[in-house]
């Protein structure tokens, strides 16, 4: 597959990236490599194979519904870079929605 | 039924979202109750921060697998978690958990009523997730403000097949899960508060086409007025465009319930990416039989089954077994009336009747009926036994009860002096009475205005003040009436 200037917009875009044309040509070299490198393990035949998602074997690790409260609202938002002591503040999104 | 703009069939498909009942969020121990202040129910794990895991709430499993068996759909034994990856300030981790592979309930059904006919609406499946927080946009002229109290708080989705015709089936589905939830206790199915909120899809075909048509999406509905309008509002708008020709675009659109319209949020060009992948945080979820007919034997009756119920075996009709089944606290009184050995008609026609239209004006719920259901049964056994007339019964016993509800009725009634005459004397003087007071009724009844029946009967009431029995003494004045 081919990494060109659309696709590396486009993944910019979904991940909120700024490149510049420098960056991007870096990347463009740094995508294909690792495709290259994905392109290398799909040589290895997997057909009637499981696809292996967990690392381990441990399955229904559940919690009772029971309330804990684990943290504090003023130390939660102290990681917030803008607060007003209740909510985080965020620059504005309206997305041509409405409030 | 199906609903159509001219030659146009209208296809509806919903997603519906239902908050959980559950004490704590899905994944995390916060409080899930409404009504906290700002970021007051919200922690590290919640807020996503690194290092921090989640964990999946029990009760949340359980109310998802007694939704799938009441749905009649398929628990999906090896069911699991992935993430949906999107960036909204709402959404602290930049992904939402939900299931995208195996989510817990395949397929299903609910059937509806509408026009006097039952369809059973296919559902594709049922998934669980954590719901976002909430974005405030107009308090501040520079920046939203963010809540996450609502972040991670339990929801399934349900989807449905394309299977609806139109408005009126969409309203009884909704209805229906709304009815089901409460019945479950697994959701308060509120839809005001935005317990059950709708995403509504909606397409145009020609009448017969197989092919579905381009689909619109209406996100965020959480009244049916609104869902009803915007339904209206979009079989205009895809009708008028077919009819040009046009193509419809498939889109995401919101309702402005002011303009009683819908305008577009973003169209298939923009769509979001979300790049589900398999959630590594959570283990996957393997549940067995044992598990399944623990929670299939712990099932409440449900309302369709009352309903079948009330018709078959008690004999009324359809439309009593419907208003005494629409919620489920008003059916588990009419049962508890029903353990008195009430007649159940009797039964329906009081619950139905005045305990109902006294609930619409008091503006309660039958819950805060101050009357148990034992004492309304002492009343209604009264009047079954003939010695209180029904309308006695009705306008003065009851509220005497209400007003004084450990007290016991048929004592209440003879202070009241409420009980019906037994010899018949009363009747019969009252009867006579009323003869002699209208001579010239009496008259013109002989000369043929048999419809004057009706006028004496309400003399005599009005006079014996319900103390008579009402059959025994129409009898009785129909008799003096053909003798005079």
């Amino acid at each position: 597959m081919k990494i060109d200037n659309q696709l590396v917009s486009r993944l910019s875009q979904l991940a909120k990236l700024e490149f510049s044309a420098e960056a991007q040509e870096q990347i463009k070299s740094d995508l294909e490599n690792i495709l290259v490198f994905f392109e290398k393990i799909n040589e290895l035949p997997t057909e009637g194979i499981e696809p292996l998602v967990y690392m381990n074997e441990h399955h229904n690790v559940l919690r009772a519904d029971s309330v804990k409260q684990l943290s504090d609202r003023d130390t939660l938002l102290k990681n917030a870079p803008f607060q007003d002591g209740e909510h985080i503040l965020v620059p504005k999104v309206i997305d041509q929605e409405k409030s | 039924m199906s609903q159509s703009v001219g030659k146009y069939e209208t296809v509806v498909g919903l997603e519906v979202h239902m908050q959980l009942q559950t004490k704590s969020k899905v994944f995390a121990s916060d409080p899930a109750q409404f009504g906290a202040d700002a970021n007051q129910n919200t922690s590290y794990i919640t807020m996503g921060h690194p290092g921090t895991l989640p964990l999946l709430n029990e009760k949340v499993l359980e109310y998802a697998v007694r939704l799938t068996l009441a749905l009649g759909g398929k628990v999906n034994r090896s069911t699991g978690f992935d993430r949906k990856n999107y960036f909204y300030p709402d959404l602290p981790k930049g992904y939402q958990i939900t299931q995208d592979r195996n989510p817990i309930c395949l397929g299903g059904q609910l059937s509806i009523q509408t026009g006097g006919k039952s369809r059973e609406i296919p559902i594709h499946h049922v998934h669980i997730e954590e719901d976002a927080g909430k974005s405030i946009h107009d308090q501040n002229d520079r920046f939203s403000l963010v809540d996450l109290n609502r972040a991670g708080v339990p929801l399934l989705e349900l989807v449905t097949e394309p299977a609806l015709n139109g408005a009126e089936e969409v309203d009884a589905f909704i209805n229906g899960i709304r009815q089901l939830v409460q019945y479950l206790e697994i959701c308060d199915g509120n839809l005001e508060e935005g317990s059950i909120r709708c995403d509504v899809n909606i397409s145009l075909r020609e009448r017969g086409a197989k092919k579905l048509g381009s689909k619109v999406e209406i996100k965020n509905m959480n009244s049916l007025r609104n869902i009803r309008r915007a339904i209206a509002f979009e079989e205009k708008r895809q009708a008028a465009m077919l009819d040009r020709g046009e193509e419809i675009l498939q889109q995401t659109r919101s309702f402005d319930a002011d303009r009683g319209s819908t305008f577009p949020l973003r169209s298939k060009e923009m769509a979001h990416d979300y790049r589900y992948f398999p959630e590594p945080d959570l283990q996957p979820v393997l549940i067995s039989q044992e598990y399944i007919d623990k929670i299939e034997s712990s099932l409440p009756e449900l309302p369709w089954q009352l309903r079948r119920k009330y018709c078959s075996a008690l004999g009324l009709s359809l439309y009593d077994a419907e208003v005494l089944t629409d919620d489920k606290k008003t059916a588990r009184y009419f049962e508890e009336l029903l353990e008195t050995e009430v007649p159940a008609k009797a039964a329906a026609n009081w619950v139905m009747g005045k305990v109902k239209s006294y609930l619409n004006e008091q503006q309660l719920s039958i819950s805060d009926f101050p009357l148990s259901a034992a004492r309304l049964a002492s009343l209604i056994k009264l009047v079954e036994a003939g010695k209180v007339n029904q309308l006695t019964a009705q306008q003065q016993l009851l509220p005497a009860l209400i007003a004084d509800p450990e007290a016991n009725a048929e004592e209440l009634a003879t202070t009241l002096n409420l009980i019906i005459e037994e010899d018949g004397n009363l009747a019969s003087s009252t009867i006579k009475q009323v003869l002699d007071d209208f001579p010239d009724k009496v008259k013109a009844f002989k000369g043929g205005k048999k419809g004057l029946t009706g006028f004496f009967m309400g003399e005599v009431m009005k006079r014996s003040k319900g103390k008579i029995d009402p059959k025994s003494a129409n009898k009785m004045l129909i008799t003096e009436l053909n003798k005079v």
